[in-house]
């Protein structure tokens, strides 16, 4: 055999090609990484502002007062305050967190390595991918900072009250025209990184990377990337109409004689919210998808690293992963029953959810399949690995219950659903970007994680969350609504208040715990112990190169792949894993 | 294993193509990155399917809209309609012929080919604006009815998607006329013509959907 021409390139020389404008795949994954870091410190300050509220919608705060003069008047925030809070805090967490770092982040970083490519397919695009998203961000931030301040409609933006305008109330103006632009703007990004995504998905796997051999995180990324196409393509869409019934007097979502605030808007007549609702779902749903796919990926990969143990199922792993991608785009109306939905549609859709039960419980039982009887290794990795499982399956339990029509009528606009989807897409999600940063930190830096400042961040977490969003299911049975800033005027929820006053401290609580990772974070980028080619003894590509891997990742050589991605305690075989580049012959033949 | 072949081709055909010709993530540019053939053409059909998926959001809320509203009045469609879908199928033509006479070698009768088509594309573009400049002086406007508000919304995203599509003729062009028209721009020839043809079809089905709904 000759030995195979050695062609390496080099980065480019100059901090702004660099690192700003970057083509690399890894700067660009980092990049979309502290964005998101950001982005969540954002939404975290926003929702504690709005915990304290809840409990103490009477006290004054001078500094509130500072940042809002007039939203906060006298140091207490106006309902209408309250609502652009929570519409913000759900934005950028959908958006600018969850849709961002699992995929544009990690993603962007390993899918090339983990396929044995030198970069993405198509690195400008991608560079721009990342710029538009950052253009995006603060084009949503600059809603906060405009005349009456940011919208009220929530991340989900319901007509009327996105698309009548000014008179609805005071972020309704300037406020909700960014939010829609900044949506569309992230439209168009997400559209730019799921192209890449699929390309260098489809064309620029190595020699030998099979579909069937590639790890289950760049199924996840690959099927994450067709939801976004899809799903983004069709919120663009909404998005535009939604404007031009702003903008331009149309009436797509806009019906006739509506009274806002004693005044009949005249101008429009005919349109539907309803259909705003369609269309919103249609991508809504998948987009929940899009948050947690890539968890997925993730704790499927370290639970079997950490059990070192195959994972279990591959196969119904990858077709689990495949309908769970199909399913999600045939059960949006599940977030409309109380539409005044046709029951037979009800049913439908119901039933339809119901389906998707199936693919994420085999995925579940398949964790549980692949943890018994391995030797675990309880790295922080680990533990957020194992946690987000705990999390998806509490999460998806209440799902479960929203699902039935019956049952769902009553929990609709309850506690009931923000406990839902705060546990499996808020949560999971997040611990599935914790347990990525753990596992692939000492690649992407060259360094090692403090593990014990890990571990003590982990388990206050862990019950920090817990405490948090377990007893919303709760107060969502006894009937507290969502979307109130206060329970001070409704008698029956005055009762409820030292729940909420519990929720509220165990938010601080867990708000504060986060100083622990960021302190981890920034100790280990500058100080943590230098980190080995493969400090977990993991099998897939990414754990053939140095730490930090070199600009063309595999420095000129092409590798070529013999194994599947989860060869871990293979009978007879020398060690306890078998790197998905070693000859053949690392697997003992049985004859 | 019984995945289409788009999917796994590049596996099966075993050991990757010479950098120039792509795979590895180079196409033979300096740097030896960016885009080969194979990608390219995933890129084109990926983004066709995102297009058509914004098409198909217009499409049902367009269906939605009509059918449970009793304003709807159809809104006049501008005769000149007819023309530009003629010159705009003739542009596809041209872009053809023009891809033909390359693959035959003659690189000059290419450019001419190409330029004309170019221009036709350009052309259409601009009897659309002569077919909304007739609509806004017969008083029809984006909020007169939710008829004209598709018309509007419809006809301008397809401008758009023309926009991109005529900015990469323009480059080919330029490229031809420069002489520099090497093995990895045959590729940007190709993708661009298919992106024209959709673009071609997507005008035939919105101006079924203006004449027999609208
Ligand atoms: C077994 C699986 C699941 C079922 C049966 C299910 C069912 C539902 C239903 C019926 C609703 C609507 C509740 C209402 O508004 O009245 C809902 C809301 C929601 N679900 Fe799920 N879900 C499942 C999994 C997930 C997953 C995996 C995620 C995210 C990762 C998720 C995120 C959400 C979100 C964000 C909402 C609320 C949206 C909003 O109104 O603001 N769900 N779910
Ligand atoms: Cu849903």
């Amino acid at each position: 055999m000759s030995s195979p021409v050695v062609h390496a390139h080099h980065a480019p020389e100059g901090f702004i090609r660099r690192y700003v404008f970057s083509l690399d795949h890894k700067v660009i994954g980092i990049q979309y990484y502290f964005l998101g870091l950001f982005s969540v410190f954002i939404g975290m300050f926003l929702s504690l502002l709005m915990r304290y509220h809840m409990v103490n919608p009477t006290v004054s705060v001078a500094w509130m007062a500072k940042l809002w003069p007039t939203a906060a008047a006298g140091g207490v925030m106006t309902p209408e305050l309250y609502l652009s809070l929570m519409t913000m805090h759900g934005t950028i967490m959908v958006f600018f967190v969850l849709t961002t770092v699992p995929q544009s982040g990690f993603g962007n970083y390993m899918l090339p390595i983990q396929i044995g490519a030198e970069d993405m397919a198509f690195p400008v695009l991608n560079m721009m991918s990342f710029w538009t998203t950052f253009l995006a961000l603060v084009v949503m931030i600059a809603a906060f900072f405009v005349e009456g301040g940011a919208p009220l409609s929530g991340w989900t933006a319901y007509p009327p009250l996105s698309a009548a305008g000014r008179v609805t109330g005071p972020g309704e103006g300037m406020g909700q025209n960014l939010w829609i632009l900044s949506i569309a703007i992230f439209c168009g990004a997400s559209l730019m990184g799921a192209i890449n995504f699929i390309s260098t998905t489809v064309d620029l796997r190595c020699k030998g990377m099979t579909l069937m051999r590639m790890p289950l995180t760049c199924w996840t990324w690959l099927v994450t990337a067709i939801l976004g196409l899809l799903g983004f393509a069709v919120l663009l869409a909404a998005g535009v109409l939604l404007l031009l019934d702003r903008l331009a007097g149309s009436s797509f979502f806009l019906p006739a004689g509506m009274m806002i605030s004693d005044r009949i808007l005249a101008d429009h007549k005919g349109g539907s919210p309803l259909l705003w609702q369609h269309l919103f779902w249609f991508f809504g749903h998948p987009e929940v998808y899009i948050a947690i796919l890539p968890g997925m990926g993730v704790t499927s990969q370290l639970l079997s690293t950490f059990s070192r143990k195959p994972i279990f199922g591959y196969k119904a792993m990858v077709y689990a992963i495949l309908s769970i991608g199909f399913l999600g785009f045939l059960v949006w109306g599940h977030h409309m029953f109380m539409s005044g939905m046709n029951p037979y549609s009800a049913m439908a859709f119901a039933t339809l959810t119901m389906c998707i039960g199936v693919p994420s419980a085999i995925k579940t039982f398949n964790w549980l399949g692949t943890l018994w009887g391995g030797k675990i290794h309880f790295t922080t990795a680990m533990l957020f690995a194992l946690g987000f499982v705990s999390l998806f399956v509490t999460g998806g339990v209440s799902g479960i219950f929203l699902g039935q029509p019956a049952l769902d009528l009553y929990f609709h606009d309850t506690y009931f659903v923000v406990g839902h989807f705060h546990m499996i897409m808020g949560v999971a999600a997040i611990f599935g970007m914790f347990a990525g940063t753990f596992y692939w930190f000492p690649k992407m830096y060259g360094r090692m994680m403090n593990e014990t400042l890990g571990k003590i961040h982990f388990y206050l977490t862990f019950i920090g969350v817990y405490c948090i969003f377990t007893p919303m299911h709760y107060l969502g049975i006894a009937g507290n609504p969502r979307r109130y800033s206060a329970f001070t005027d409704v008698e029956y929820l005055g009762g409820l208040i030292p729940v909420h006053q519990f929720m509220t401290y165990a938010a601080y609580f867990t708000a504060a715990v986060q100083l622990i990772f960021v302190v981890n974070l920034f100790w280990s980028l500058m100080k943590g112990p230098k980190a080995p080619v493969n400090p977990w003894n993991a099998t897939t590509l990414e754990w053939t190169v140095p730490s930090p891997p070199p600009f063309d990742n595999f420095a000129g050589v092409h590798p070529v792949v013999n194994h599947g991605p989860y060869e871990y305690s293979v009978p007879g075989a020398a060690s306890d894993f078998i790197m998905q580049t070693d000859p053949p012959s690392a697997v003992p033949s049985e004859h | 294993m019984g995945m289409p072949g788009i999917l796994t081709h590049d596996v099966l055909k075993g050991p990757p193509p010479p950098p120039a010709e792509g795979g590895w993530g180079g196409d033979g540019s300096p740097e030896g990155f960016g885009a080969s053939r194979k990608a390219s053409f995933t890129a084109l059909f990926v983004l066709l399917a995102a297009s058509t998926m914004v098409f198909a959001a217009f499409t049902s809320a367009f269906v939605v809209r009509r059918g449970m509203s009793d304003d709807w009045i159809s809104t006049p469609k501008p005769p000149i309609l007819f023309v530009n879908t003629l010159v705009l199928l003739a542009s596809s033509a041209v872009l053809e012929i023009a891809r033909r006479t390359l693959r035959s070698g003659e690189r000059s009768r290419f450019n001419a080919w190409w330029s004309a088509g170019t221009l036709l594309g350009i052309l259409f573009l601009v009897g659309q604006a002569l077919a909304w400049r007739e609509l806004k002086d017969a008083g029809v406007f984006v909020a007169t009815n939710p008829s004209s508000s598709f018309f509007y919304v419809l006809t301008a995203c397809h401008a758009f998607h023309l926009l991109g599509g005529i900015t990469a003729l323009v480059w080919v062009d330029v490229q031809a006329l420069r002489l520099s028209l090497g093995p990895a721009k045959r590729t940007a020839i190709d993708v661009s013509a298919v992106f024209w043809h959709f673009l071609d079809g997507l005008w035939i089905y919105l101006m079924i959907l203006f004449y027999v709904w609208g």
